[in-house]
């Protein structure tokens, strides 16, 4: 099954609450995917770039890591350590040396941007929200997702969101049966996936219409003529959220829409909680068809 | 006027009490507060009840219903009034998926919009949408009338048997086997029936009819091509 969740704010006032609001709605998608869960936050844009890195031995190897990555750069750096996750504040520029230190060491890069950090794990929404303290994290949009997987091992890569460009992410409810010939063909222009899941093959496939110069709305649309499979997709960019099913639409997806906020949900369900609901515009996304916004 | 908080009584709770209610009871109006979009709720009915539930539903509201007639103010998820008996469903806003789907008998009412397969499979069940319904509506429905109001999106009526479909509206194609017909008396007076039953504001005659082309009931070489 798995169960999405995503929420765009309108209203600048709900920024506060924004990580509040999206556990609220992936906790009440729990029982779609209890293998792991991950929420993609946009919050403040800072100057310099946000990289968010994992570890399954946080205390070793985030000890220290901020002064020895300062030193191979040659400029400062900081890090806030959330459990096993960690974003690192970098100067503009040092991605690429950044990445070959970290990787060395065995870490794992979860994403890169200047306003986006996610934050995923194996485990229940409530937990894996709770050790983030996701409720506390203010921003503009983000998207969440609990998994219940069947492409690919439950392990925390495995988990959503997946991220393959700056600011870019993607959750997946569905299944696709074309990736391993689309593995090879993004491969082939540099969009390398780094797991086995079918997903981030999605995800890889949408970095690369972006980088082309597609809008989102026509990455979003290229979906349905090259992928094959059974997609639910939500998607987040530094100012956008957009929303695509394939054709046939069997993975559940509905919408909401007041003044203040655009919601997604895999279920009604998950907006319960959400201020002004029984006023909102309430729909069904269509299938085949492309919805996004962007600020 | 009976009401149950489902922020207080658990859905399990609340189905029990529905469905203990006999023939005869003498509670029959009964209201739903904070459904929230719980699944399941006021399945398995089986007295004439009347259950208003204030808000929007999950999946699978009003399943197997017989005889009540469940109200719903809000908008429904998947697989409403699945296999409904009989009885009445009305909902107010939108209905996701599969709507109807299996039905033998009684009135579904959609006032919103029913997405794809609504009546996938009826056998019997009669189903009134005012807006639109999605792809693969009525796909290898049996028996009984699905009614839209609004236009039907891809391959209605896919691997038709014999029930009857009338779109007041465009259809943007037809599926395997199914093909327009003409409307006669009768098919006038089921649908003024249906209109009428429903509260719904169209003529009969705004309608066209579609039904089976009956080329699939039985394998024939020369229809392989549309199996």
């Amino acid at each position: 099954m798995c169960g999405i969740v995503g929420l765009f704010l309108k209203n600048e006032a709900l920024r506060p609450e924004l990580g509040s609001m999206l556990t609220d709605m992936l906790i009440t998608m729990t029982d779609r995917g209890p293998d792991s869960a991950g929420i993609a936050i946009y919050g403040d844009a800072q100057d310099g770039l946000k990289m968010t890195i994992q570890s399954d031995t946080p205390k070793v190897s985030f000890a220290g890591l901020d002064a020895a990555l300062a030193e191979v750069l040659g400029a400062p750096v900081a890090i806030k350590v959330l459990d096993t996750h960690a974003v690192l504040s970098l100067p503009e520029g040092t991605e690429a040396a950044a990445r070959a230190f970290l990787t060395a060491r065995g870490l794992r890069i979860m994403g890169t941007g200047h306003s986006m950090e996610i934050f995923k794990e194996v485990g229940l929404p409530k937990d894996v929200a709770a050790r983030f303290g996701i409720r506390d994290m203010g921003g503009s949009h983000g998207i969440g997702h609990t998994r219940m997987a069947t492409e690919s091992a439950v392990t925390t890569l495995g988990a959503h969101p997946f991220s393959t460009g700056d600011d870019q992410c993607l959750v997946h409810n569905g299944s696709l049966s074309n990736h391993n010939q689309m593995r090879r063909v993004l491969s082939a222009k540099g969009f390398v996936p780094q797991t086995q899941n079918d997903t981030e093959v999605a995800a890889c496939y949408i970095s690369s219409r972006l980088a082309e110069g597609a809008n989102l709305g026509q990455a979003l649309d290229g979906t349905l003529q090259d992928l094959d499979g059974f997609f639910t997709f939500v998607v987040g960019t530094r100012n956008g959220f957009g929303v695509v099913r394939d054709p046939v639409a069997c993975k559940p997806a509905v919408m909401a829409e007041t003044a203040d906020y655009v919601a997604f949900g895999s279920e009604y369900r998950a907006f319960a909680k959400l201020p002004g609901i029984d006023d909102a515009r309430i729909w069904e996304p269509e299938p085949a068809t492309v919805y996004f916004w962007e600020r | 006027m009976q009401t149950i908080d489902m922020a207080t009584t658990s859905l399990r709770d609340l189905n029990a009490l529905l469905q203990a209610q006999a023939a005869k009871t003498n509670q029959t109006a009964w209201a739903i507060e904070n459904p929230r979009g719980a699944h399941a709720v006021a399945v398995g009915l089986d007295a004439p009840i009347e259950v208003t539930v204030k808000g929007s539903t999950g999946y699978y509201c009003a399943g197997m219903n017989k005889q009540a007639t469940v109200h719903v103010t809000g908008s429904a998820g998947p697989g409403v009034a699945e296999n409904m008996m009989s009885g009445t469903v009305i909902i107010e806003g939108d209905a996701s998926q599969y709507a109807g789907a299996t039905g033998h008998g009684g009135l579904l009412v959609i006032k919103g919009n029913a997405s794809s397969r609504c009546g996938i499979s009826m056998k019997g069940i009669n189903i009134v949408v005012f807006g639109n319904v999605g792809h693969m509506s009525a796909f290898m429905a049996q028996s009984g009338n699905l009614v839209v109001l609004g236009d039907a999106g891809d391959a209605l009526g896919d691997s038709l048997y014999e029930a009857r479909l009338f779109v007041r509206g465009s259809v943007k194609s037809l599926g395997s086997d199914c093909i327009e017909k003409e409307m006669r008396p009768e098919h006038i007076a089921i649908l003024t029936d249906l209109l009428a039953r429903s509260g719904a504001d169209a003529k009969p005659e705004e309608f066209k009819r579609y039904g089976s082309a009956r080329k699939l009931y039985n394998f024939h070489v020369d229809h392989a091509g549309a199996y």
